[in-house]
């Protein structure tokens, strides 16, 4: 009832607010600078958001946030590109659109992957938006009831997902996941402050690996380098194959599944503290288990995109919901958008608790403007993909010096330190490793993503259940066992249970032959060694700071565990066995005119270059050498495609304001942007 | 010939004595078409950055010339490396402007190894302050009588940043009133301690004067929050009074002197008075690299003075700086001198009990 009578009239407000050519004008405009930063893996709506800030002071409230919704919305669409075409994770958004999406590409259905992404997005977006006008007035009790128990058992689930993308021989995607916590726990601890296989002499590792360096480094790295070594063009064929059309009658023939993803992503987004890291991991692994056939997955499924594509537009309508109604922010974006919001006309619009009370149009207006500005970006974005995917038609070898640079350049944005770009490259090599021995990349990422929420919350969980059971018994078992933990559990249990016996079927790299045992070996000992130290080094954490230990030392002794059983299976089976998969003995990267190492040298050398010289003219030396040798093009048309990196480089960090990595050399000269 | 060029001569001494006096006026500084980057050493998300984006607009405005200014974030160790990064920073032509909070100040202060700047070394124009109010769950709330007599023996759960962090003051503040809180570290902002505060995993609570308006009023008003005290302000004399956002609610010190075993004087108070200081009247401070020329500084430390003398100034700072103060100027300096000025002994006690009590070790 009370939707009728406070609601409605709430909701004519809003949409009254909205439908005026003004603020429509304002949203497209949004729309049009958020495609152009979203293309940038990342940076996302960061960048953009904090490019509109000085605009926003006094600024017509609706206008102003028309222009932002219309920027924010459309991040999570436009990062499509990128991890379709060049199997680029341009955000936590869509890292899972990777695992399928790219395989399409590779086959030549770029533009059907596309729109069958983007199809799903509007849909999710619109879902999403529906959901909320109902769900935002019942809310606040609904967040509130996730504790940090059920946020926990939440974080389980996503990791739970590991057993469906663990590949052929499950303790190794456990290992991989593993090694991905472990990963994770690296730096200065949340709880005590201890540092974890780092150093206050290296200051960059203090704060851990970033999650785009990382995902960048698993994903796109190996891609573009095996793909640099065929010397071909992305899709296999050079040619189209499936148009845009096909890919939106995918979408349409998997719409139950685009509902279901949809209200996933609404629902995990909600829950403020988890954001989206998980939520395209859980789509994804509800995609494959209700799939019937699952032998696809990781090859070019087209459910494997309309699942964690229809959720991850749907959890960002979710997520304004602890932004707007506790003035929590869940992601990056989300925090500059609270900051404008106030900056907003007389700045009488506040964000928390008074949002619902005071401003329920000004949050429905919010609500649809994103719904809205997700039709218009869906739009611009499917007409346009055909075009696009024509990128996947180029010969690798012209567009991958490019791609370097992107993702140089995306890398250093994170910590604006050479040291980011170092960490690229090592956790580059490391993703070349684990595709080349068959080890679940997915997986590794998902530990990653996941590390810091699955200690937190332990700690934290622990910490307040102690005190709860010091109390009394019932207290504690009620703080720990309420009943969506229950159900938690129990959806947890299943999906381990049908992910183990399905995972063998899920090859997301492809069926990797067998041959000699020498080089999966030496890789399991450097795996092996690197979760030995670690753990050592995570022992020796005074017991004071128990909290900081206690995490890395048991994911560490479980992940230990696996290594131990793998090198006890590798001992007594033929060089055969699946254990022994490597993708040097046969296959595509076997019969790869260029060799490994000669192509990432070439990836080594731009890093050096631009430690000395700085970003720009590494970059101008690195892409005509490239073009030149590598390339085999004319010196003029390698000449005019370095300018045009180049150009587009400084236009986009111009338009942007930001800076270039600089080099020895301009700790000694000064020289004028972009040089610096 | 000689008579003229001695004449000539004189002219030309002339004007250049002309030229002499009348240079700093030639030299007025004029930042037009160029671009002021404000970098904040934290993530784009915190309560620094708010600050920033709310006052570069109006800067802008203010600086002759009306420059650009943009606001830059170099967040990492807590702030610890940007203000290193500053340090080393070469005076410039006023196009670099650093913003210093809390977190900044207590690793300084607890003389953190990670630290190589030096507060001193720099030119500050601007230094604004906050409060802070702690809060009780409607429980324990219904024990508080003005004083903590009826809060001992209570569990408290306190979720927290850190105990090295702007945290410090309300965890020593409790444990000072006898009260056993323990904290649960790990949050990554105050709003996420609300949220436990709201889901009832903890039951005591601290804001930020802002955030306290904006999110924790609305609880009081519903009746599941009891605010317990404020941090109180510094007057002129810099004495502990009533925090003017907040007169209905009574400090920390009324509080204690109501508390048995509570002191306010002595090593433990001081100590406490020390950090609190230092992290709330003045908590936010813009500097300009040391050794900037004093026309840029005064230039700056006059911008901002304009932006502070704006008719709505006092109007649209309330909602996002709340009712503080904002020095420019000889207040600012003398705000930054009482900021860093933490004597030896409130050091050494801060840093012992640290260690008692969390296990902290700074080294």
């Amino acid at each position: 009832m009370e939707f009728m009578t406070v609601a409605l009239p709430a909701l004519n407000e809003a949409f009254g607010l909205i439908l005026q050519p003004a603020v429509l004008s304002y949203l497209v405009l949004g729309v049009v600078m958020g495609l152009a930063v979203g293309v940038f893996p990342g940076l996302g709506g960061i960048a953009g958001l904090s490019l509109l800030l000085p605009f926003m002071f006094g600024m017509e409230p609706v206008l102003g946030l028309a222009l932002m919704v219309g920027m924010v919305a459309v991040v999570p669409t436009s990062d499509t590109f990128a991890s379709v075409l060049m199997g680029i994770p341009g955000s936590s958004a869509s890292q899972a659109t990777v695992l399928d999406g790219f395989p399409m590409a590779k086959k030549g259905e770029a533009a059907r992957a596309l729109s069958a992404a983007f199809a799903s997005s509007l849909f999710g977006g619109l879902v999403g938006a529906t959901f909320l006008t109902f769900f935002v007035l019942i809310a606040r009790p609904l967040v509130l009831a996730f504790g940090l128990p059920e946020m926990l058992m939440v974080t389980v689930l996503g990791l739970s997902m590991v057993a469906i993308l663990a590949g052929r021989i499950a303790l190794k995607g456990l290992a991989a996941a593993g090694l991905g916590l472990m990963v994770g726990t690296i730096g200065e601890a949340d709880a005590g402050g201890s540092l974890r296989m780092a150093t206050y002499d290296i200051p960059y590792l203090t704060d851990g690996l970033k999650l785009v360096i990382v995902g960048l480094g698993i994903f796109a790295v190996p891609e573009i380098v095996a793909l640099l070594r065929q010397d071909k063009s992305i899709s296999k064929t050079a040619a189209l194959g499936a148009g845009w059309a096909d890919g939106v009658r995918d979408w349409f023939k998997n719409i139950w599944l685009s509902v279901r993803c949809s209200v996933i992503g609404v629902m995990v987004g909600v829950i403020p503290g988890l954001g989206g890291s998980v939520v395209d991991w859980i789509a994804y692994g509800h995609a494959v288990q209700t799939t019937k056939d699952k032998s696809n997955f990781g090859k070019g499924e087209v459910r494997g995109i309309v699942g964690p594509e229809s959720s991850n537009n749907a959890k960002e309508g979710g997520g304004l919901v602890p932004t707007l109604l506790f003035g929590i922010p869940g992601s990056g974006s989300m925090a500059i958008f609270i900051g404008a919001i106030a900056l907003l006309g007389s700045g009488d619009i506040e964000v928390g608790p008074a949002m619902l009370k005071n401003n329920l149009d000004i949050t429905y207006s919010i609500v649809w403007l994103l719904a809205l500005a997700n039709v218009v970006g869906t739009i611009l974005c499917i007409a346009s993909s055909g075009v696009i995917a024509k990128l996947t038609t180029i010969r690798f070898t012209l567009v991958a010096p490019f791609l370097f640079m992107l993702i140089s350049f995306a890398a250093f944005q994170s910590g604006q330190n050479l040291a980011d770009l170092v960490a690229l490259f090592a956790i580059g090599l490391l993703g070349i490793f684990l595709r080349r021995f068959d080890w679940s990349r997915p997986a590794f990422l998902i530990g990653f993503v996941l590390s810091n929420p699955a200690e937190t919350f332990t700690n934290q969980a622990y910490q307040i259940a102690a005190s709860r059971f010091r109390k009394s018994f019932e207290e504690g078992i009620d703080y720990i066992f309420s009943p969506i933990v229950i159900v938690l559990l129990i959806i947890t249990v299943v999906s381990v249970y049908f992910g183990i016996r399905q995972a063998k079927m899920i090859q997301a790299e492809g069926d990797v032959q067998s041959g000699s045992k020498r080089a999966p070996l030496i890789f399991l000992l450097l795996f092996l060694a690197y979760l030995v130290v670690a753990f050592i080094n995570a022992s020796l954490i005074p017991d004071f700071a128990l909290t900081d230990k206690i995490f890395p030392m048991t994911i560490g002794a479980v992940a230990i565990a696996c290594c131990l059983y793998l090198l006890w299976r590798m001992r007594v089976s033929p060089e055969t066995d699946v254990i022994f998969a490597d993708k040097e003995v046969a296959g595509d990267d076997a019969s790869a005119p260029h060799g490994l190492w000669a192509t990432l040298a070439w990836f080594a050398g731009l890093l050096v270059l631009c430690s000395i010289f700085g970003f720009i003219i590494a970059l101008a030396i690195f892409l005509m050498a490239f073009l030149r040798i590598r390339g085999g093009e004319s010196w003029p048309k390698a000449a005019l495609l370095t300018a045009c990196g180049i150009g587009f480089m400084c236009l986009m960090a111009g338009a942007l304001n930001r800076d270039f990595p600089p080099g020895l050399l301009q700790s000694f000269v000064d020289l004028p942007w972009p040089l610096t | 010939m000689s008579i003229l060029s001695t004449l000539t001569r004189r002219c030309l001494l002339g004007v250049a004595a002309v030229a002499v006096m009348t240079s700093p006026a030639l030299a007025e500084v004029d930042l037009s078409g160029k671009t002021v980057e404000w970098v904040i050493p934290f993530s784009e998300s915190g309560g620094s950055a708010k600050w920033a984006n709310f006052f570069a607009p109006l800067l802008s405005e203010a600086l002759p010339g009306s420059p650009t200014v943009v606001v830059k974030f170099m967040p990492g160790a807590g702030s610890t490396k940007g203000a290193n990064w500053f340090q080393k920073e070469k005076a410039g032509d006023g196009t670099l402007l650093f913003g210093t909070s809390g977190s900044t100040q207590f690793p300084y202060l607890l003389d953190d190894p990670r630290v190589r700047y030096e507060y001193k070394d720099w030119e500050v124009v601007m230094a604004s302050g906050t409060g802070g109010v702690a809060y009780l769950d409607a429980e324990t709330g219904a024990k508080f009588d003005g004083s903590a007599n009826g809060l001992k023996g209570i569990d408290f759960i306190y979720g927290s940043q850190g105990a090295t962090r702007l945290d410090l003051v309300p965890l020593l503040a409790w444990q000072m009133l006898g009260m056993s809180v323990e904290p649960v570290f790990g949050i990554k902002g105050r709003g996420d301690g609300r949220l436990m505060f709201e889901r009832g995993e903890a039951n005591i609570d601290y804001q930020t004067s802002s955030s306290y308006l904006k999110g924790s009023m609305p609880l009081v008003e519903a009746g599941t929050a009891v605010p317990m005290m404020s941090w109180g302000a510094l007057d002129a004399d810099g004495n502990i009074v009533r925090d003017p956002t907040f007169p209905d609610i009574p400090t920390f010190k009324e509080v204690c002197e109501a508390t048995e075993g509570c002191e306010t004087s002595g090593e433990t108070w001081d100590a406490w008075k020390a950090f609190f200081v230092a992290g709330f009247p003045v908590q936010k401070m813009a500097f300009l690299p040391a050794g900037t020329d004093a026309e840029i500084v005064d230039t700056f430390a006059k911008a901002f003075e304009t932006v502070k003398s704006r008719a709505d100034f006092a109007e649209i700072s309330a909602a996002r700086l709340g009712k503080y103060p904002v020095y420019t100027g000889g207040g600012a300096s003398s705000a930054l001198s009482q900021a860093i000025s933490v004597n030896d002994d409130a050091k050494g006690f801060v840093k012992g009990w640290l260690k008692e009590a969390y296990g902290v070790e700074l080294k």
